[in-house]
This record gives C-alpha cells, sequence and structure tokens, in this order.
C-alpha cells in the first residue's frame, strides 16, 4: 500500500515544490495508472516511494514503512518491497539474462536452490524460456524490458512501479508488457504505471491519477485518460 | 551471514575481474608500475646508505699513548678507551707492530732495518659508532691521562655527515613525491574502474542491496588486483634490480662500489609491496566506490 498525505517535497537546492501538498492511497492489489506531462512530478513520485528522495512535509507511508521516519540503514528492507522497471530497462550489461534476475534474488539473501527454482520460473512468466544464457546486447528491446519485468517481481514484491516502461517499446510489444503487467497484478501484486500514452492507458479499464505541476488533478476509475498532453 | 551469501558475493568478486579485463589489466599495470618506481628509488637510497656505513666504518681514529708510559700501563688504558660511549672498538697496537706495518707499506725491506720501534708510540686504533661526533670523541680521548695525542681526519667525518644528510634528505623527498604520485594515480585508475559501473551499482541499489554487499565484490576485487600488482611487482623490481646490479658488479665500478643482493631485503620488500597492494586495493576501492552508494 502506498498513501501520500499532504506531502510536499522540494529538491535540494531547488525552490519549488516538486510534489506540492499531495495527497492518494494506492490499496494493496490495485492497478493504478499515473499520468501528467513532462515536469509535473511524476518521476518525483517515484522518488519518494523508492526512498531516493525525501519530502519535506507530509504523511508518506510505502508497504508499512514509515518513509518519513525511516533510519537510512531500513531503506534497502523497504526497496525490497518494492519491484521497479524503467523505460531503459537497466540490465547489466555484463551478466547474462539469468544472472541479471538471480542477482536480485542474491541481494534478499536466497539460498541457491531457491534462486535454481525460481528464476526459471519467472523467465518462463514473462515469455523469455530458453533465453538464460543470453546477454542483454544480445536480445531485442522488448525482451530487455521482459528481463526487467522478471527481475522487478522475482522476490515477490508487494508493489510494482513502472516509470515509462513503454518508452522504448513498438506499439505490439507495449501492448504485451501492458497486459504482462496486468497478468501480474491479477496475481496479486499492486502495480503503479507512469506513463503518457493515451492510447495504451484507454485501452485498459483502470484507475488514473492525473498529475500537473506535483499535484492531482483528477483521480479516477473509469479508466479514461481525460487529461491532454500538450 | 550464510556463508553461500558469502561464496556468491567472493565469486562476483573474482566473475568481475575478468569481465571487466581491460580496467584489470590498466589496474594491475599502474599499481606495477608505481611500486616498481617507488621502490627502485628506496632501494637505490638503501644501497647508498649502505656503501656510507662502509665508508665510515673504516674511517679510524688513531690515540697515541705517552712515550714514558712502558707497556703494560699502556695496555691498561683499554678500559678508560672503550668507556667513551661512542667508541665502537678500540685495538691496542704496540710500537713494534706499528713499526712492521709502517715498514710494510713499503717494498724495500732494507730501508727501515736501523729504525728502532722506540721510535714509534704505543696506540689505539679506534673506530666509531657514529663519526658525526668525532670532534667531541677525540676531546674525550685527550682527557685521558695517558693518551698523548688523538689523530681525526675531522674534516673528512664532516665530508661524510653532509653527504649522508644530503642524500638522506634527497631520497626521502624523492620517495615521499613518488608515493604522493602513485596514490594519486592508483586511486584515479580505481575511480575510473569504478565510474564505468555506477550504473551496475544503481541497479544494485535499487534492488534493495545494502552498501556492503554492493561494497563487498569491489573490495574482493581491488584486493585481487592489489595482490597481483604487488607480487608482479616484485618479481619485476626482483628483475631489474639482478640486472642492475650484475651490470654494475661486472662493469668498471664493480671494485669501487658493492651492492645489497636482493635476497637480504627481499622479504621486507615483498611484504611492502604485498602491503601497498591490499590496502590500495582494498581502500582504494571501497573508497572510490562511496560516492556512488548515496542513493
Amino acid at each position: 500500500m502506498v498513501r501520500f498525505e499532504n506531502v510536499s517535497m522540494v529538491y535540494p537546492g531547488g525552490d519549488q515544490r516538486a510534489i506540492d501538498d499531495m495527497s492518494f492511497t494506492i490499496e494493496d492489489g490495485e492497478f493504478v495508472f499515473l499520468v501528467g506531462p513532462s515536469g509535473s512530478g511524476k518521476t518525483s513520485i517515484i522518488k519518494l516511494i523508492t526512498g531516493e528522495v525525501e519530502a519535506n512535509a507530509g504523511e508518506l507511508w510505502v508497504n508499512g514503512f514509515d518513509l518519513r521516519h525511516i533510519r537510512r540503514g531500513k531503506i534497502p528492507a523497504m526497496r525490497r518491497t518494492i519491484g521497479v522497471i524503467f523505460q531503459d530497462f537497466r540490465l547489466i550489461e555484463d551478466k547474462t539474462i539469468y544472472d541479471n534476475v538471480a542477482f536480485a534474488m542474491h541481494v534478499v539473501g536466497a539460498t541457491n536452490k531457491d534462486i535454481r527454482r525460481r528464476v526459471p520460473y519467472v523467465l518462463d512468466l514473462v515469455g523469455l524460456s530458453g533465453r538464460e544464457k543470453r546477454y542483454p546486447r544480445e536480445i531485442s528491446g522488448g525482451e530487455q524490458q521482459r528481463v526487467a519485468v522478471a527481475r522487478a517481481i522475482v522476490n515477490s514484491p508487494q508493489l510494482l512501479i513502472a516509470d515509462e516502461p513503454t518508452g522504448n517499446l513498438d506499439p505490439a510489444r507495449s501492448l504485451e508488457l501492458m497486459l504482462l503487467m496486468d497478468r501480474i497484478n491479477e496475481m496479486g501484486t499492486t502495480v503503479l504505471v507512469v506513463t503518457h500514452e493515451k492510447e495504451l492507458v484507454n485501452s485498459f479499464s483502470k484507475r488514473v491519477v492525473a498529475i500537473e505541476d506535483g499535484q492531482v488533478i483528477s483521480d479516477g476509475m473509469d479508466g479514461y485518460y481525460s487529461y491532454e498532453i500538450e | 551471514m550464510k556463508s553461500s551469501k558469502i561464496g556468491y558475493l567472493i565469486n562476483e568478486g573474482f566473475k568481475s575481474i575478468l569481465t571487466h579485463g581491460f580496467m584489470s589489466f590498466a589496474t594491475v599495470t599502474i599499481v606495477i608500475a608505481c611500486l616498481v618506481i617507488m621502490g627502485s628509488f628506496s632501494l637505490i637510497a638503501v644501497n647508498i646508505s649502505a656503501m656510507l656505513d662502509e665508508l665510515e666504518a673504516s674511517n679510524e681514529v688513531v690515540a697515541y699513548v705517552e712515550e714514558t708510559l712502558p707497556e703494560d700501563e699502556a695496555r691498561a688504558l683499554q678500559d678508560d678507551v672503550e668507556y667513551i660511549s661512542n667508541v665502537s672498538t678500540a685495538q691496542f697496537v704496540t710500537r713494534e707492530e706499528a713499526m712492521e706495518e709502517f715498514a710494510a707499506q713499503y717494498d724495500d725491506d732494507t730501508l727501515f732495518q736501523d729504525v728502532e720501534a722506540s721510535v714509534f708510540r704505543d696506540r689505539y686504533v679506534i673506530y666509531l659508532e657514529d663519526i658525526s661526533l668525532m670532534a667531541q670523541t677525540k676531546a674525550d680521548l685527550e682527557g685521558i691521562p695517558g693518551i698523548a695525542k688523538v689523530n681525526a681526519y675531522l674534516e673528512v667525518a664532516e665530508g661524510f655527515v653532509t653527504v649522508r644528510n644530503v642524500v638522506s634528505a634527497v631520497s626521502l623527498i624523492l620517495v615521499v613525491v613518488l608515493v604522493v604520485v602513485s596514490i594519486f594515480i592508483m586511486a584515479n585508475t580505481i575511480k575510473l574502474a569504478t565510474y564505468s559501473r555506477r550504473e551496475e551499482i544503481a541497479i544494485m541499489k535499487m534492488v534493495g542491496a545494502s552498501n556492503w554487499f554492493i561494497r563487498f565484490p569491489f573490495v574482493v576485487e581491488g584486493l585481487v588486483l592489489g595482490l597481483l600488482g604487488g607480487a608482479l611487482g616484485f618479481l619485476l623490481e626482483w628483475g631489474i634490480y639482478d640486472v642492475v646490479t650484475n651490470r654494475i658488479m661486472t662493469g668498471l665500478m664493480g671494485n669501487l662500489i658493492s651492492v645489497i643482493p636482493f635476497a637480504s631485503f627481499s622479504t621486507a620488500v615483498l611484504a611492502v609491496y604485498l602491503g601497498v597492494g591490499v590496502v590500495v586495493g582494498a581502500f582504494g576501492s571501497s573508497i572510490a566506490i562511496r560516492n556512488y552508494l548515496r542513493v
């Protein structure tokens, strides 16, 4: 669960509020699109949730962690409850597909036995069986993004965040990826997708939170991306 | 901490050496180059210092006993002479021995046939602990009742002290400068090596890796590369030292100067090289990635 309560945030050295008195809640098991133009605060919201930046005011809870009062040493534990995927995939170039996913399990101290069982299962789930020994540069963009998804979900996180996940994919691959995210959501993981691809959002009947200038300007369950991007 | 996790992290460190082959090669090469340059200067300084020690040790002081003292009383002065703290060894030489020694310097034996030993004086041939205190020791010797005169080459001693001071200062400055330059170069190499890995570190942080989990493989990697650089640097130093000293010993200067064989300080050199390698590798990589951990 993610809960923003009157959260404000100013970047160090900045004078404008990147997030301005923002409040919204994402319940466990929800699938939410977060939409808005560039510079509206989408990335800031992700950075706040993952603990990369700190809020200056308000209450902020993520998966039971009070991020306004969390000790720095607890941040890795908090991050392990979240899986994140990015527009640029962010895979480790000199690790194989298998190792890119497996190392996320090593991070949380999983046993080798669990890793050998779980990684092939997750790679199969994202449709990458048989690609284990390839390196990121040897597979397509769509496949790389699915590796990123596999890495994000391999530790069964409570929350999956996708930051413009389809930015580097063609429409067909984008739709495939969204269907995959939907499936992951059906398996119980909360999913938050940050995007500005209107058609993609509108082809799913999901909750859409629109933001602008660091504030929530609409929050609807009708799955309609009413916000117009300039 | 589970041993399998430690095993994984150590393994990651080793793997990374191979996957970042060029950076590993560059790091080891820089470590070797810095160590050999620093080490060579230090070894030259050690050799010069040993040579000066040898020359200093051959610089003797002669204390002549009063002519009127009979030999047994002259011999009795030994304790007084050795009581002076700067005296390393004092050897009593009788007039007869002194005459023989003097005569031996000349080829013509008949030259001194008629000379009486009594024209010579009993004497002590004295070697000092520290030739820079020669003037004081000379005065102390002259203060002993029964000692008539002390011959000491004060100017030569002062010359040695000056040379030693200059050599010590120059080699100290050179070694310090080289150490500073080497640390700077090695730190930058490691920084460069880790810079290309900042993305990898960011990904690890994002997945929820703790700082030590990220740092551990880097430290293993740095440690191994540092040790490798230290060991290879040691072997290279050994080779260079042997080649250079052989040239010197078989060349024209071989009669004039003597060099310390490498074997006599090889353990110390190896210890220092490996030590520097470990410290630079482990701490260097640990410090270099610190900036990327603050996410």
